[in-house]
């Protein structure tokens, strides 16, 4: 049993990590939590399901098609929900009070569009193979999921290391006054992060959607809450935090469920972040002086 | 007479319900080194600020290389050559020593950005040992020639220090002004604010004395040193 509950931790924990990852890169740079984001992980599930159904889309190409869409529905957010607060300098709970707004348009919005009821990939979007190894199953999804995420995860890495861009925005994230007197401009690049971390919320709906077979209008509530907990976990704006958090969360709730009860599902995980917290009260690889405003 | 790169005229900036600059003008010619002298609180640094983008001037124009750059965002005023290192020697303290280098010339787009980078650690051999370390982790002297050295990899027309040696030992505000004796002497022209008028007249072609926003006096940095107002002023007996 411990073997497959590590499998099913492991893809799942790739898919909070992908959340987060967006969350927390949207929370580093701009310190602001933004509250809409699983309602763009939703959309982005959406966008995957119809360029699948309708346009008859390889799940490949759809992948794509919902992390542009999640992308551009991002700088959209940005525009309306976050700039003209950010423009009158208005604190910091303005702007989540906002994001929690758009969160509730943007659902409202789904289930004008979709209906409230469950719905699914079709069954043939990819082969439903099962690989066994001894009493470990592991479905294709599965794996493909766990896989195309760690590739996200370390391509977002690379840029952020590596790009002319992602360096700009390690540089706003610590200070976005040094940053513009070195001639970098500072709105383009949150329009940047904002499409990136939106394109890996989109990403990350269309594999959940995938992997439980269920996309509805209220999809992202309960990720927006775990993603919120890994962010704090893995100690807000940090990155590699962000991922590792993510498979600690899943792995807490997998193993919880499977040698506790799954009616604590929650309850177990949510008790492992609050005793985290109180020995780490800034994450576990959060450092109060990495990070400032 | 070397035309003017620099053309401040009677910029007015406030800062909160204050009016903290109000109405100075100035020249900073191409090739010169012009110092803003004047006690804390004086509207130095806001002037520097405002020239640079990062305050709004509340009137007056600021013409940099023939073109009114008045209001501008920060990072078009850094991007037209006109680069401001600020005070306390901000660095990206979670970046690399070699990442603030490489950001410095985020406006450019030549080949020879490795080539500048290349002699930057040359020149500043600590900066070098360290280059991939935090820049968080270096001391305060080592941030300020990093602070400086990411302005010269912009390559700017124009140069402002603010206050480059505050805070720093003795030792290493000699460096600092030897450092900027070979950026003049490669042809930059800069507009330094310091509180350290001595050390600045010296270095200085011309200067400004700056008093409760308003120039209450100029002349050449050999002047203003004879100047017994100032010497009283600024420099006092003990210098």
């Amino acid at each position: 049993m411990f073997w497959q509950q590590l499998v099913n931790a492991l893809w799942l924990g790739s898919v909070y990590a992908l959340f987060a990852l967006g969350y927390t890169l949207v929370f580093g740079v701009l310190d602001i939590l933004n509250l809409a984001h699983g309602a763009v992980f939703m959309w982005g599930a959406f966008f995957g399901l119809l360029a699948v159904t309708k346009l008859n889309m390889p799940i490949w190409a759809a992948l794509l098609v919902a992390m542009l869409g999640a992308g551009i529905l991002g700088i959209v957010l940005d525009r309306v929900a976050f700039r003209p607060l950010r423009k009158r300098n208005a604190p910091q709970l303005a702007a989540i009070i906002s994001s929690i707004g758009a969160s509730t348009i943007l659902v409202s919005l789904a289930q004008g569009a979709f209906g409230a009821q469950v719905s699914r990939f079709p069954f043939d979007t990819l082969p439903a193979q099962v690989f066994t190894a001894g009493p470990v199953r592991v479905t294709l999804v599965q794996v493909i999921v766990f896989a195309v995420s760690l590739v996200l995860m370390a391509a977002l890495l690379l840029f952020m290391r590596r790009s002319r861009s992602g360096k700009a925005m390690r540089a706003v994230a610590y200070s976005g006054r040094i940053s513009s007197l070195l001639g970098i401009d500072v709105d383009r690049i949150i329009v940047t992060t904002f499409f990136v971390s939106s394109a890996l919320a989109g990403a990350s709906g269309v594999f959940l959607g995938l992997a439980f077979s269920a996309i509805s209008p209220f999809m992202g509530a309960p990720i927006e809450l775990k993603g919120l907990a890994v962010i704090i976990l893995g100690g807000l704006g940090n990155v590699p935090g962000a991922i590792l958090a993510g498979f600690l969360l899943a792995a807490t709730e997998v193993f919880g469920v499977a040698y506790v009860s799954s009616d604590f599902r929650d309850a177990i995980a949510f008790t492992v972040l609050i005793l985290v917290l109180l020995i780490r009260p800034s994450g576990i690889l959060g450092t109060a002086v990495e990070r400032r405003a | 007479m070397a035309r003017a790169l620099l053309t401040v005229d009677n910029l007015q900036t406030n800062y909160g319900a204050i009016r903290a600059v109000k109405g100075i003008s100035f020249v900073v010619e191409a090739g010169a080194t012009v110092t803003l002298i004047g006690a804390n609180g004086a509207g130095k640094s806001t002037t520097l600020n405002t020239i640079s983008g990062l305050l709004k001037p509340a009137g007056g124009t600021v013409t940099f290389d023939g073109v009114d750059i008045t209001g501008w965002r920060a990072d078009r005023v850094t991007a037209a050559g006109l680069v401001q290192v600020p005070e306390g020697r901000e660095v990206l303290a979670p970046l690399t020593v070699a990442e603030n280098l490489e950001l410095g010339a985020y406006t450019r787009r030549d080949k020879e950005v490795a080539q500048d980078m290349a002699r930057i650690l040359d020149r500043f051999p600590r900066l070098a040992e360290r280059r991939d370390q935090q820049a968080g982790s270096l001391s305060g002297g080592e941030q300020q020639m990093l602070a400086i050295g990411r302005a010269l990899m912009a390559r700017p027309k124009l140069l402002m220090l603010d206050e480059p040696s505050m805070g720093l030992a003795p030792v290493l505000v000699r460096d600092v002004f030897e450092i900027i004796s070979e950026i003049q002497a490669q042809g930059t022209t800069i507009l330094l604010v310091e509180q350290n008028a001595k050390k600045a007249l010296r270095a200085a072609d011309y200067a400004y004395v700056l008093e409760h926003g308003v120039i209450t006096q100029e002349g050449t940095g050999a002047a203003l040193l004879q100047d017994t107002r100032i010497v009283a002023a600024y420099l006092g007996s003990g210098h």
